[in-house]
């Protein structure tokens, strides 16, 4: 960008934060809508609608051994130990990635994923391509996605249904000793999730 | 959670599945439009119609798709459409806050 359009964007979005604004200030003004509101329903959409709830549930996972155990063996009620759950996560199910097995989740069906984990499906998952690939040729799949996979590393396919719905615990990735959950929670991506990739690296 | 589209056109911005603002006055704007029809001052169906026009006109002005500034478009017309807000204390507002940022924003 040049100097000029530099000043040519920010006067632009300049004149959007007013325009924002003066909306707001009317409706607060009005008593249509509340300022405490505004913020609480934002915090819950960004909190929901992503995978983070999935990510504190991993990086926790990663943490605790006796929580990790917990988690593999009746994932419904560790996660609601962290208060997650309800409606599409009642029979949730957890599989771990090691350095001998992936997992990978799909739902061949139509697109069951575990909301309350993972927040709002991508739209690839939902996909006839994914749904119909997965399970026919997992390691291609994943190659796509820039996850290649030795030979030696089994890959076993999970398909979601409204009954039983999956979520994948992705690796510890290396480097990581002494990070706090909180920093952990960052390096889980819904992709390493759904299994279409790891962990990120610290 | 059910209005908000996740695919196509009108899908807000979202990074890693979360939603994504590269402003704060996004963030509000956002916050701002989901209070405003949670207390049911507009229906969804409404809201999403003025939406979809913002985008096109977005789009035949070919201009930088921005999908925030079409958001605030979409409120605007929807709170006049409902006449919860006049055209000209909207427009007096809007004066007085872009003279407000102005001052506080100097560059």
């Amino acid at each position: 960008l040049s100097h000029d359009d530099h000043d040519h964007d920010h006067d632009h979005d300049h004149g959007l934060a007013a325009r924002a604004a003066a909306i707001e200030a009317l409706l607060v003004e009005k008593g249509l809508v509340q300022r405490e509101d505004i913020d609480r329903i934002v915090r819950h959409y960004e909190t929901n609608l992503g995978p983070l709830n999935g990510a504190k549930v991993v990086a926790h996972a990663w943490a605790s051994t006796q929580y990790k155990k917990r988690l593999l063996e009746h994932a419904t009620s560790a996660i609601a130990e962290l208060g997650f759950g309800g409606h599409q996560a009642e029979h949730l199910v957890v599989v771990e990635n090691t350095k001998d097995v992936h997992n990978l989740v799909v739902c061949t069906l139509c697109s069951c994923y575990p909301w309350p984990v993972l927040g709002l499906p991508p739209s690839w998952y939902k996909s006839p391509a994914y749904r119909a690939r997965a399970v026919k040729e997992p390691r291609k799949v994943m190659a796509e996605f820039g996850l290649l996979l030795g030979d030696e590393v089994e890959v076993r396919v999970w398909d979601s249904s409204a009954d039983i719905r999956y979520m994948v615990m992705p690796e510890r990735p290396q480097g990581t000793d002494g990070m706090d959950e909180e920093a952990l929670a960052k390096l889980v991506t819904r992709d390493s999730m759904i299994g279409v990739a790891k962990a990120s690296p610290p | 959670v059910n209005e908000l589209p996740t695919d196509g056109r009108t899908a807000p911005p979202r990074v890693n599945g979360g939603l994504v603002f590269e402003a704060l006055w996004e963030r509000n704007v956002f916050g701002v439009a989901m209070a405003a029809f949670e207390k049911r001052l507009f229906s969804w169906r409404a809201f999403q119609a003025r939406l979809i026009e913002a985008i096109d006109a977005h789009e035949r002005a070919g201009a930088a798709f921005h999908y925030y500034a079409c958001w605030a478009s979409a409120l605007e017309r929807v709170l006049l459409d409902a006449e919860l807000v006049g055209e000209e204390e909207l427009a007096q507002a809007t004066r007085e806050h872009e003279a407000l940022f102005a001052h506080r924003l100097p560059r």
